[in-house]
């Protein structure tokens, strides 16, 4: 089975709860996809096995062959090419490696070569298997980054994936092949509106999703009553409390030091599964 | 006219929340939310819109049906797996780059607008706000958040305005390097956990290798003063100046609650004191750079 943790606001808990789930269970992987900011490796401390590079392909132009005809420019949706009459310039940022160039140029002078724009890594902490995405700092496109995550998969083990914050591309990807996603939220406006938001992306995606409430006790009632005109369950509450920050600020997941909270977690995943399997 | 962006790596900061308040503190500003895909500085600013406009995002492609001789020439082509087995397309996987159009050997797919978002210019009690709202689930957030803020240059250089004070999103990736470029400081709302100080060296990667300025603040710095102080002595040995720091405090989500800004629902708490602090330190620091 493979649950996505997302939350469209940042903060409200999503790496938290992932980490605990995967500690609350056997035969487990976590992915952490938020790969502009990784941080479940900071809760989990693992010893790594592999590191990877991600390579995305962009154009390189052979000047000897190139006619300066400029289709490959007027092709590339990303402006990545500009084409002059003496040279062609590419600008590697703006590619996405749709691979469209190399299929348009009429003198076959364009080839692709490995541009690196950052690393995956494998490894294992206690009995869960890590791996995590890590974008290489000033590179805009991390959806690339989060498809090679994302090959990490294993059809035999529970799969937690750790999406980034936000509601487009990346989160898309992210929670993409999910069999449930589970929606962390604040009870305040800001986690409302956000958790709104994901909400409708998950209808247009077809994934079912239910809500843990982090932090609960601040904040208002209007998350639960959402939650309850909308049918979206909440499946589990979180209380804010100083010493569950104060581990989070330590980077210690609380349910090593709380660990009756392993049995909330192994409940609320039993719960998932028995509604994925309906 | 300078432009001020607050950023933070990690999401859940406070980044919003300071922004507000500083909205609040400020005179002759034109306030700009980039968070376009989960924006929440409107919660507490309540704009009166304007002025909306369409946000042309990535291109959709489109398979006429007619035409289609289903050879699945374009599913093999695509790179982003957005055609399936069943040769339709999956609009939030298709980025628009055409490669399926010149694949396909019967000119059955086109390449069609596809309205994104919207963008706003609106009025807040603060001054004028460029704001946006992304389509859920669509790409191109960059793109959206160089329109909003190519409209608050334009609105600051109509009402001679001397800031443009900016939300950013979280993250590193491409809607933040779009909220940050040609910024005169980056301001980094950081908490003293450890993912907080990691996402915090990131961020501040990100502003040396575009040559911003930056400056950074602890939020909710009771939650760990031993962290704190790493922060601050992270920050002293990497020349990276600390405008201080804002305690943590439950009145911040009574405010938001609110639908206000810290420093109007408490203008004497502690919390307060700290951010008009910070605010003008941030001054400061701005007419020095």
């Amino acid at each position: 089975m493979i649950l996505s943790i997302a939350g469209g606001k940042g903060g409200t808990g999503k790496t938290i709860v992932a980490v605990n789930i995967a500690l609350s269970l056997k035969n487990v992987q976590l992915l952490d996809c938020d790969v502009e900011e990784p941080n479940a490796h900071l809760l989990l401390s693992p010893k790594i096995s592999e590191t990877k590079p991600v390579y995305l392909p962009v154009p390189q132009i052979a000047e000897e062959l190139c006619d300066h005809c400029g289709k490959c420019s007027q092709f590339c949706e990303q402006n990545a090419l500009f084409v002059s009459p003496e040279k062609v310039l590419v600008f590697s940022e703006l590619c996405n490696g749709c691979g469209g160039c190399v299929i348009v140029c009429p003198k076959e002078a364009i080839s692709e070569k490995k541009r690196k724009i950052g690393t995956v890594r494998i490894g294992m902490s206690g009995d869960v298997e890590l791996v995590y995405g890590e974008l290489d700092v000033g590179e805009p496109m991390g959806v690339p980054v989060i498809k090679e995550v994302k090959k990490q998969i294993k059809n035999h083990k529970t799969t937690i994936i750790d999406c980034p914050p936000g509601t487009s591309c990346p989160v898309i990807e992210s929670i993409h092949g999910s069999d449930y996603c589970l929606l962390a939220a604040e009870p305040t406006p800001f986690g409302l509106h956000d958790l709104k938001i994901m909400v409708e992306v998950l209808k247009a995606v077809g994934i079912p999703c239910g809500v843990v409430v982090n932090r609960a006790g601040i904040g208002d009632r209007k998350l639960y009553r959402y939650c309850e005109e909308n049918e979206i369950s909440i499946l589990l509450e979180i209380p804010f409390q100083r010493k569950i920050a104060e581990l989070y600020s330590r980077g210690i997941p609380f349910t090593l030091k709380m660990p009756k909270w392993i049995d909330k977690f192994q409940t609320l995943f039993n719960e998932i599964k028995d509604r994925v399997e309906k | 006219m300078k432009q001020i962006t607050i950023l933070s790596g990690k999401g859940g900061t406070g980044k919003t929340t300071l922004t507000a308040s500083f909205a609040a503190l400020a005179r002759n500003i034109v306030v700009v939310d980039c968070d376009v895909d989960a924006p929440d500085l409107h919660l507490l600013l309540h704009p009166q819109i304007m002025k909306t406009q369409q946000f042309v995002g990535p291109k959709l492609a489109v398979i006429d049906k007619t035409k289609c001789v289903e050879c699945g020439l374009c599913r093999e082509a695509c790179r982003f797996d957005a055609i399936d087995d069943t040769l339709e397309v999956d609009s939030l996987l298709c980025e628009g780059c055409g490669v399926c159009v010149v694949v396909c050997p019967e000119e059955a797919i086109s390449l069609k607008k596809r309205i994104s978002g919207q963008a706003y210019i609106s009025k807040t009690r603060y001054g004028t706000m460029s704001h946006a709202r992304l389509t859920p689930g669509e790409a191109n957030s960059g793109k959206l958040v160089t329109l909003v803020r190519h409209n608050a240059r334009r609105i600051a250089e109509k009402e001679n305005r001397g800031l443009i004070l900016i939300d950013g999103p979280p993250g590193i990736g491409c809607p933040l390097i779009a909220s940050v470029t040609g910024v005169d400081v980056g301001f980094v709302v950081t908490e003293p956990t450890v993912s907080g100080i990691h996402d915090l060296q990131r961020a501040l990667q990100l502003l040396e290798h575009f040559h911003i300025q930056p400056f950074v603040c602890v939020n909710m710095y009771d939650i760990n003063t031993e962290n704190t102080e790493k922060i601050i002595e992270f920050c002293e040995e990497n020349s990276v100046k600390v405008a201080g720091k804002i305690p943590f405090d439950q009145i911040v989500t009574e405010a938001m609650v609110n639908g206000k800004t810290v420093v109007e629902h408490s203008p004497r708490s502690v919390v307060s004191r700290g951010i008009e602090n910070v605010w003008e330190k941030l001054l400061s620091f701005l007419n020095e750079e």
